[in-house]
């Protein structure tokens, strides 16, 4: 990998649904949402995360893996890439299920990577002698594979979970991977539109880790210092796109540091220090270690990004709303999204409909509605 | 004239508002409209469209004379350097709204977001008017050069601010009027809050009875609570910035 690689900039369209009761909507239904949106991307990136679409594999952590080409380098035989992936799974995890991901070839994404998702356990006995969790076992596979072995990316590795995404506007990404026979609680969706380099499979949104994932629209141009920060902390950076970063960040500062979402939240979109000034001493107090401690954690510049995991879909803007957002509910179904009318495409009569404050997430857990 | 905009590409749906403005239509309704993008961009004449649903962004962005109602709400974008003509938005819009407009009028009925009414400007007769009945977002007439910018606050939460940060950054031209309160800690450095004088509250008057006509709101119960005039204290707050 290249470590001197910066990052690609892109302005999206976003659109993300919760049913926070935990019934399962069809991947149909998320695609009809952002495929209204459609010029707001260049057929450069479609991609979706899904939540709960493995119920019959709950348990295993689904490792979606693609065998193809990265931009500037030299390739391989995608089966060899295969080959190797798969034999060093074999030895750092138990493999229960190994399969093609199903994909119907259209004319629409004429071509496409070696796809396969693997259902994996990690190994009793593999956690023994060391301070890891389970879930940092799973991680440092997915450095391994992504840093490590050419042409391989990890692109989802959640639990009951999933990411669908590749080269071609999202409704037809949708229709390649057949979404419409895949029912989640949780749904994000992305049409990228990416403007420094080419699309590539691997550059296309969501970005995930564990059942993180991340779809963005705008850029971070915080990149490099937000880059750095996480290379401390042994992650690798492999995805050539900056929303990377993002992702990685809220593993960081959620799961292996603990914060409250709320507080990684303004971590990562802290008030200026001007409003911080004018607020109640508590409130100030905490805002202000925030900021000092989590600095490098700021994610600068234009962002609307979707933050999904198992528990809960989160949605944000930048600090000073230079990507749009819109937020609507109906009963237990949250929506968000780039446009008002992606919401309406799929919920005409929603209860509510606003657009959320720059800086202020709108957070939604499972079981609870919006917090 | 009616137009069954489901799930027609914005293309064809106003290459269609053209053809039958351009045969003569006075008065066109686009039924089920969701995201078309760019209607009535640069139109001119005298037509009135009747938009129900929710336009896409950028509406009548150059637009140059016709009436447009929309009942529904609105995206971002609207009236992008608008030249003359009217909008009636009976909704809330979002970001972006009557960017560099330089005539005619927006009326919004509820709320605004972020960035709304930066550079407007007018010229003698050319006088753009936006007024919109809820909150707005930070940025409001920031960069604002000429004509008329009033928020009327109606359904704002108490302590909720009726404008974000940044109010009137740079301003340099016209005049934004505000019924109620803001705090000068969220006002641009280039503005000065005053009372308006009877003149200034009769111009005032004048087009928010116009408003209220077109978006249904009680003109009396709007006049009810203090306006505050916010001007530029400076036509020219950078003429010495880089020049000593």
């Amino acid at each position: 990998m290249d470590h001197w690689w910066q990052k690609d900039i892109s302005g999206c369209g976003l659109s993300g649904i919760i049913n926070w009761d935990g019934k399962r909507i069809s991947g149909a239904v998320i695609k009809k949402s952002v495929a209204l949106m459609h010029d707001r991307g260049n057929g450069q990136g479609g991609g979706f995360a899904a939540y709960g679409i493995y119920p019959e594999h709950k348990d295993h952590y689904a490792l979606h893996i693609m065998f193809t080409e990265e931009p500037g380098k030299p390739t391989r035989d995608f089966d060899d890439a295969m080959k190797e992936t798969e034999a060093y799974l074999d030895r750092a995890l138990a493999v229960d299920l190994a399969e093609d991901i199903p994909v119907r070839v259209t004319e629409k994404v004429p071509s496409h990577p070696l796809l396969r998702r693997y259902f994996v356990k990690v190994k009793q006995g593999s956690l023994k002698g060391t301070n890891m969790t389970e879930d940092d076992y799973i991680v440092s596979a997915v450095m391994h594979i992504n840093d490590k072995i050419d042409n391989a990316f990890v692109f989802s590795s959640g639990r009951n979970m999933g990411a669908f995404k590749g080269v071609g506007f999202p409704e037809d990404i949708a229709d390649f991977f057949m979404l419409e026979n895949y029912e989640g609680h949780t749904w994000t969706a992305h049409n990228r539109f990416p403007t420094n380099t080419q699309g590539w499979w691997g550059g296309a949104h969501p970005f995930t880790l564990l059942d993180w994932s991340i779809v963005h629209n705008g850029e971070i141009s915080s990149y490099g210092i937000n880059k750095r920060y996480l290379e401390m902390f042994g992650y690798k950076l492999a995805l050539l796109t900056d929303t990377e970063v993002v992702t990685y960040m809220f593993d960081l500062l959620v799961r292996r540091q603990g914060l409250p979402i709320s507080a990684a939240c303004m971590a990562v979109a802290a008030p200026f220090w001007k409003d911080i000034d004018r607020m109640e001493e508590s409130e100030r107090e905490a805002c202000e270690a925030i900021r000092m401690v989590y600095g490098p954690a700021l994610l600068n510049g234009p962002f609307a990004i979707l933050f999904g995991h198992g528990k809960g879909l989160i949605g944000m803007n930048d600090r000073i709303k230079l990507r749009p957002f819109i937020a609507a509910t109906k009963g237990k179904t949250v929506y968000m999204a780039s446009e008002e009318s992606a919401i309406r495409e799929i919920c005409p009569e929603p209860k509510e409909v606003w657009a959320p404050r720059a800086g202020h997430p709108v957070v939604v857990e499972m079981g609870k509605g919006i917090v | 004239m009616t137009i069954n905009a489901k799930d027609v590409y914005y293309r064809d749906l106003n290459e269609r508002v053209r053809e039958e403005i351009k045969k003569g239509a006075a008065d066109v309704v686009l039924d089920n409209v969701n995201g078309q993008r760019y209607i009535a961009d640069g139109l001119r004449g005298k037509a009135t469209i009747t938009i129900n649903g929710v336009p896409g962004n950028d509406l009548a962005a150059f637009m140059d004379g016709p009436t447009l109602i929309v009942n529904g709400n609105a995206q971002d974008g609207v009236a992008n350097t608008m030249n003359d003509g009217k909008i009636i938005i009976n909704g809330n819009a979002g970001d972006v709204l009557g960017y560099g407009m330089r005539g005619g009028k927006l009326y919004i009925k509820g709320d605004v977001g972020y960035r709304v009414g930066i550079h407007m400007k007018g010229f003698k007769s050319q006088v753009p008017v936006i007024i919109a009945g809820g909150t707005a977002g930070d940025f409001f007439g920031e960069y604002m050069a000429g004509g008329i910018l009033v928020l009327l606050g109606i359904g704002k939460k108490k302590n909720e601010p009726i404008a974000g940060g940044y109010l009137g950054t740079g301003m340099h031209g016209g005049v934004m009027y505000v019924r109620g309160e803001v705090d000068p800690r969220d006002c641009g450095a280039e503005v000065g809050i005053l009372e308006p004088n009877e003149e200034e509250m009769a111009e005032l008057s004048a087009y928010l009875k116009e408003y209220c006509k077109d978006t249904g709101h009680d003109y009396g119960r709007i006049m009810k609570e203090k306006f505050i005039k916010i001007y530029p204290k400076s036509s020219r707050p950078y003429g010495r910035l880089y020049a000593y």
